[in-house]
């Protein structure tokens, strides 16, 4: 590798500069991708690599990653609530735990435990009911109690004086954060290598639909003819889905995060408090990252608030008192659709042709790789993966909610 | 859009309101309802990126149940108003 490197220093030859390339709108495409998120470019990567479907578009209304793959808190982890929840992220989980070597591109994927805090009698029993779950399906989950989470994390406060005192905490070992861009970047270049086009600043306009079928794509850039659409837009899934006159029990609303100044190292494992409505970890650069729960009102604006800030604060504050004196460097937010049973709707609507994965609400980034195999499997084979036929659409007019709100937010 | 204009008492800080979601219509005669049809009417929603009619609820304040028309991509608030029943 050093060798490498220094011969290429002083050979005058550069590696190609572009990870992904350009290329004009062909008229036709097997299948067109909408959304150049994580999801997106996974499913496309998958299709490739795995069913030799490479004849396929991923459209971009923006840059590849500019939604919520670039947006979120790049928290991994598989320790939900529902069996279908904990079986699906947890393939997650195991897909990222490969994917730097599978895209041969490091994506910085860090395991360093997740812990989830509760602070009141509810909230235990509900940590309870969690780690019960997760080991039934075999995942490494327990609960702890306030010696071990001082243990893992010293200087959290674990005493009896703060407002909502820590009684105990889910302790969830595989999981950990990521490098957000470079899942986005890697599954691209990948994609891209195999063939597949990626079109950047490519809004999609309108979908053709005839006799109940997708035929079509009208984009900012022209026509594309293709008999398989799948809606990849978490955020904007709504505003697509439309055009092949089809609603969706989705409310798009803001989540807000922010960072601060880089500190030593300190804090190792990830630190969620479903309570104070707030979520903590320190990236290698030393920054903390933190994050919230949804705003109180929906809307597609992506614009800070000084109010969501005020609260934040106040909630680390109470978590890590000794923060006091440090800065915040930025806020952003980004786009969540939610679902009433916080869980996703993936695979076949009534419009033949036309595929969705949507209502990622604030848990889309940690799925991108199963995701993207799924719906890869669910588009080559036109069947639905067991994986996720709890998660089709349908399920609402069933009456067979997949209910994850206790373990897929913090805002409850 | 930190203010919100409340038909009773005028201009507030939009954290003294709830916000309800966008109005949608009861079903005239719900037994008459298919469990599609029901599924529809209890969950799916328009989700527009654009101007909405919405309910807002003025918890911290007169307790005023009334209709905003907000553009969810800019949060511009375009009028506030009561309900009347042919918003329905």
């Amino acid at each position: 590798m050093s060798i490498q490197l220094i011969r290429q220093a002083f050979s005058g030859d550069r590696p190609p500069p572009k990870m992904w390339r350009s290329h004009e709108l062909k008229e036709q495409y097997d299948v067109v991708i909408i959304g150049g998120g994580a999801h997106g470019l996974a499913c496309a990567y998958y299709l490739a690599k795995e069913h030799g479907i490479t004849n396929v578009a991923v459209l971009e209304k923006s840059y590849i990653g500019a939604g919520g793959s670039g947006r979120n808190t790049a928290i991994i982890r598989s320790n939900y609530l529902t069996p279908e929840g904990v079986r699906f992220y947890d393939e997650s989980v195991k897909l990222y735990e490969q994917l730097s070597a599978e895209l041969n591109f490091n994506v910085m994927f860090s395991q360093r435990g997740h812990l989830t805090l509760a602070h009141t009698d509810g909230g235990v029993n509900t940590m309870r009911r969690r780690a019960e779950v997760n080991q039934i399906e075999g995942v490494n989950s327990r609960l702890i109690f306030p010696d071990e989470i001082k243990s893992l994390c010293p200087y959290l406060d674990v005493s009896d004086h703060p407002r909502y005192p820590i009684l105990a905490a889910l302790y969830h070992p595989p999981g950990g954060i990521i490098r957000h861009d470079a899942v986005v970047w890697g599954y691209a270049h990948q994609a891209d290598v195999r063939g597949i086009h990626i079109h950047q600043n490519t809004a999609v306009t309108g979908i053709e639909v005839q006799d109940g079928k997708a035929t079509g794509v009208e984009t900012t850039r022209g026509c594309i003819k293709t008999g398989t659409v799948l809606n990849a837009t978490a955020g904007w899934a709504s505003t697509i889905t439309t055009m092949v006159g089809l609603q969706l029990p989705l409310i798009t609303i803001p989540l807000q995060a922010c960072v601060t100044e880089p500190l030593k190292p300190f804090l190792d494992v990830v630190v969620v408090s479903g309570s104070l409505h707030v979520y903590i970890s320190q990236t290698d650069r030393g920054e903390l990252v933190m994050g919230a729960s949804v705003d109180p009102f929906s809307s597609y604006s992506m614009a800070g608030s000084l109010t969501f800030l005020e609260g934040i604060a106040g909630h680390v504050l109470e978590l890590f008192p000794s923060l006091s004196h440090v800065r915040i460097l930025r806020q952003w937010a980004g786009i969540c659709e939610m679902p009433p049973d916080y869980s996703p709707i993936m695979g076949f609507t009534p419009v033949d042709g036309f595929l969705i994965d949507v209502g990622w609400g604030t848990y889309g980034f940690k799925a991108s790789p199963i995701a993207g195999k799924t719906l890869a499997e669910l588009i080559a084979t036109g069947k639905t993966p067991t994986l996720i036929a709890p998660f089709r659409l349908s399920r609402f007019e069933e009456n067979n909610l997949v209910g994850e709100k206790g373990a897929a937010a913090v805002g409850h | 859009m930190l203010l919100l204009t409340c038909p009773n008492c005028g201009d507030r800080n939009v954290s003294e309101f709830h916000f309800g979601g966008e109005l949608s219509s009861r079903p005239k005669d719900p037994s008459a309802l298919s469990d599609a049809e029901w599924a529809n009417y209890l969950y799916m929603h328009n989700n527009v990126m654009d101007a909405q009619t919405e309910w807002w609820h003025h918890n911290a304040g007169c307790g005023l149940w009334f209709l905003a028309d907000r553009h969810t991509q800019t949060n511009e608030v375009i009028k506030t108003y009561p309900y009347t029943k042919r918003d329905a």
